[in-house]
């Protein structure tokens, strides 16, 4: 029996599960149908406390990580255990990247699939299930295939469903073509909120990436000054045409060996780092050519930076509003600037349209995204009051990075949590899957 | 569930209606106490402390009636609190305690016996009833009301503070031996309290409400410190109270 401790990335409140690594549907099959409580786990990025479950199994999806040939047409079928980088590796070289990445390039496919990520694109291309074309998923009532067309509403269900609905063995993909494994990236810099928004509102439709990285510690006329970068993938005209393949993403070269000190990142040392950021970025640049990995996954370079934040870890605060409500994101940031609280690498994106995964985050509209210290003894209030701004303004909090909000908001934040939870009765019942995020906001709408 | 802070949505308070115990739910009830059981020996004052919680935030109240004289029935007393929650617990807060009377209680063996009963035995007995429960869950927390009289036990209240030391030192060695479960124990360490406990005392220097203590447990769950103390101040006090030679420690010990 292996027993382990296991905390998201945020490294905040562990339990202990025991985990195993079934290799076959069958075996999934078996697990679902003799343990009484039960959740997958991919590799571990979701910041909170979505893939454990205190005194239960917790399945490694590491047991799925075979990647079929790539068709013709850019179509893989690949394990749910294969990481983004995994299957880089393998498509990069000809020519095919994933159509949705998240901040980083270490989560499983699976993972992906139970947060419903999102990247840069999302204004242009969707989150991540406007990509996959069909799973297979292991359910206590059987196991199926399962896509737009075969059993749509548990499709959806899974997408962006917390890992409660099944667990994916395996899944296939759309690929995105690309001629060029750089980007042309354009970079603007902001003084203050206001002008950084007007531009993402005006032009971001012009980019298939755009992102803001927001300065949440700048109080006064420069509050909320950012650096808006957006890019569109480079062409193979960009290339070195003495190379002849597409290079696939290096691995980290750095990591953080150790637990940082309790209060290592604090008001100031975050100022300092949120100031030197902020000037390094130039006022104005256009066209410069950057590897897909340093524009898409840029702390995939130092493995297990969340050690950073020392023993009590950090939480990720993330929330989308509609697109009128963009006061919503002043007032946040607001609120946030003058707590003094320290948060760095706030982003700040435009969602397009949402997908019908009744769990899944994006909404058309702003997403702002905060990496926070635990410590502060105000931090746990001024993020209940972010709630209820974010309620108010008719958004949500991010499942997949939350580990802290109330259970009595979910349903406001969202309100087809009855259409997931009937989903959730017809394949299991019993009510065998379930996580430490599940208990803790009762997404089974008991 | 507990969230990131440590703040607990599924509670038992054991010697839930002492002012101490009461100040500490009110504070969890604010913050994410949904699911609470209360236990304690008087019904009357079990059921106030209920409707308090419900005032406070908490969702579903349960009470269990039980007896601190009798440790032969903790089992019993803890099996009833987890099936009256009837989920996973988050916290357990063991509050139970009562100071006595030292002066009569020095001359008879039956007092005698029961302010170390309610002190140590039964909070030990629950103790051994919680463990199995707790690492089958694989998670849960466990706040111990210890005090600084088991520092240095004083001479006008030694059987309350002979009784107090004892948990505390045999909480921090079962606090070690809960490594890699998934449960942690912390004991609180309060100075002199104003409450119910202490009226009619005379006020020591560093004496502070029932909130401050709460507030100290609040901000101990979210930092997970081992060993808590109300007010924090009382930790360096006490590494200099612990090695005052005798007759000095006498001049302010029976003050």
């Amino acid at each position: 029996m292996t027993r382990a401790t296991l905390t998201g990335w945020g490294r905040t409140a562990p339990s202990v599960a025991e985990v195993l690594t079934p290799t076959s549907e069958d075996q999934v099959s078996e697990l679902l149908a003799t343990r009484p409580a039960l959740v997958a786990r991919g590799l571990g990025r979701s910041y909170g406390d979505a893939a454990q479950l205190g005194g239960g199994v917790v399945v490694d999806n590491r047991g799925f990580v075979e990647i079929g040939p790539i068709s013709a047409a850019g179509v893989v079928t690949a394990g749910a255990g294969v990481s983004i980088d995994e299957l880089l590796a393998v498509s990069l070289p000809r020519g095919w990247f994933v159509a949705v990445t998240p901040g980083t390039r270490q989560v499983s496919l699976g993972g992906a699939v139970a947060s419903d990520v999102h990247g840069k694109n999302h204004h242009r291309d969707g989150s991540f299930a406007a990509h996959v074309l069909s799973m297979r998923l292991v359910t206590p009532r059987g196991t199926r295939t399962v896509s737009r067309r075969e059993d749509p509403d548990l499709f959806w269900a899974t997408m962006g469903g917390m890992g409660l609905t099944g667990i994916v063995t395996t899944l296939t993909l759309q690929l995105l073509a690309v001629g060029s494994d750089q980007v042309r990236v354009d970079t603007d810099r902001f003084n203050d909120l206001d002008a950084v928004m007007a531009a993402m509102t005006e032009g971001d439709d012009a980019y298939r990436y755009s992102v803001a990285w927001v300065d949440c510690m700048t109080r006064g006329t420069h509050m909320g000054r950012a650096i808006l970068t957006r890019a569109e993938h480079a062409d193979a005209t960009d290339r070195d045409p003495s190379d002849t393949a597409l290079a696939a993403p290096r691995p980290a070269r750095l990591a953080v060996p150790l637990t940082a000190p309790r209060g290592l990142l604090n008001p100031l040392s975050i100022r300092i780092f949120n100031e030197a950021w902020f000037r390094s970025a130039p006022r104005q640049r256009r066209g410069e050519l950057q590897s897909l990995s340093s524009f898409f996954h840029p702390l995939d370079g130092v493995r297990d930076w969340n050690r950073l934040y020392g023993p009590r870890g950090f939480v990720q605060y993330q929330f989308c509003v509609p697109t009128s409500e963009g006061q919503c994101v002043v007032d946040a940031i607001s609120r946030l600037s003058s707590s003094r609280l320290p948060s760095f690498l706030a982003v700040l994106k435009r969602f397009g349209p949402a997908d019908p995964g009744p769990l899944s985050f994006p909404i058309p509209g702003w997403t702002l995204a905060l990496d926070l210290p635990v410590g502060p003894p105000t931090l746990g209030r001024v993020l209940d009051e972010l709630d209820e701004l974010v309620v108010a303004a008719g958004g949500r909090v991010y499942l997949a990075k939350d580990a802290r909000l109330a259970p009595e908001r979910v349903r406001a934040m969202y309100p087809r949590l009855n259409d997931f939870a009937a989903v959730r009765a017809r394949v299991d019942p019993e009510g065998r899957l379930t996580s430490d995020l599940d208990r803790r906001l009762n997404l089974g709408g008991r | 569930m507990d969230n990131a802070f440590g703040q607990p949505q599924n509670v038992i308070v054991l010697g839930a209606t002492s002012d101490i115990a009461r100040a500490i739910t009110r504070r969890l009830c604010t913050a994410r106490g949904r699911r609470i059981v209360l236990a304690g020996r008087d019904r009357t004052r079990l059921d106030e402390a209920a409707a308090e919680a419900r005032d406070y935030g908490a969702t579903t109240v349960a009470t269990v009636v039980f007896d601190a004289l009798a440790p032969d029935h903790a089992g019993d007393t803890v099996r009833a609190c987890l099936d009256a929650l009837g989920e996973p617990v988050d916290l357990v807060v063991i509050a139970v305690g009562e100071l006595g009377n030292q002066s009569h209680d020095q001359t008879d063996p039956d007092r005698a016996a029961e302010v170390i009963t309610v002190n140590l035995t039964w909070p030990a007995a629950a103790l051994s009833a919680l463990r199995a429960p707790l690492i089958a869950q694989g998670r849960g927390r466990v706040v111990v009301l210890s005090s600084v009289a088991a520092l240095r036990v004083r001479p006008s209240a030694y059987l309350y503070g002979a009784a107090k030391a004892g948990l505390d030192q045999m909480c921090l060695a079962l606090a070690d031996t809960l490594d890699g479960t998934g449960v942690t124990l912390q004991i609180v360490r309060p100075g002199f309290v104003r409450s119910k406990m202490t009226t009619g005392l005379a006020e020591p220097p560093f004496t502070t409400g029932v909130s401050e203590v709460a507030e100290v447990v609040v901000r101990g769950l979210e930092s997970g410190d081992r060993v808590l103390y109300s007010p924090p101040v009382l930790r360096y006090v006490f590494t200099v109270m612990r090695v005052l030679p005798r007759r000095l420690w006498r001049l302010v010990a029976d003050r």
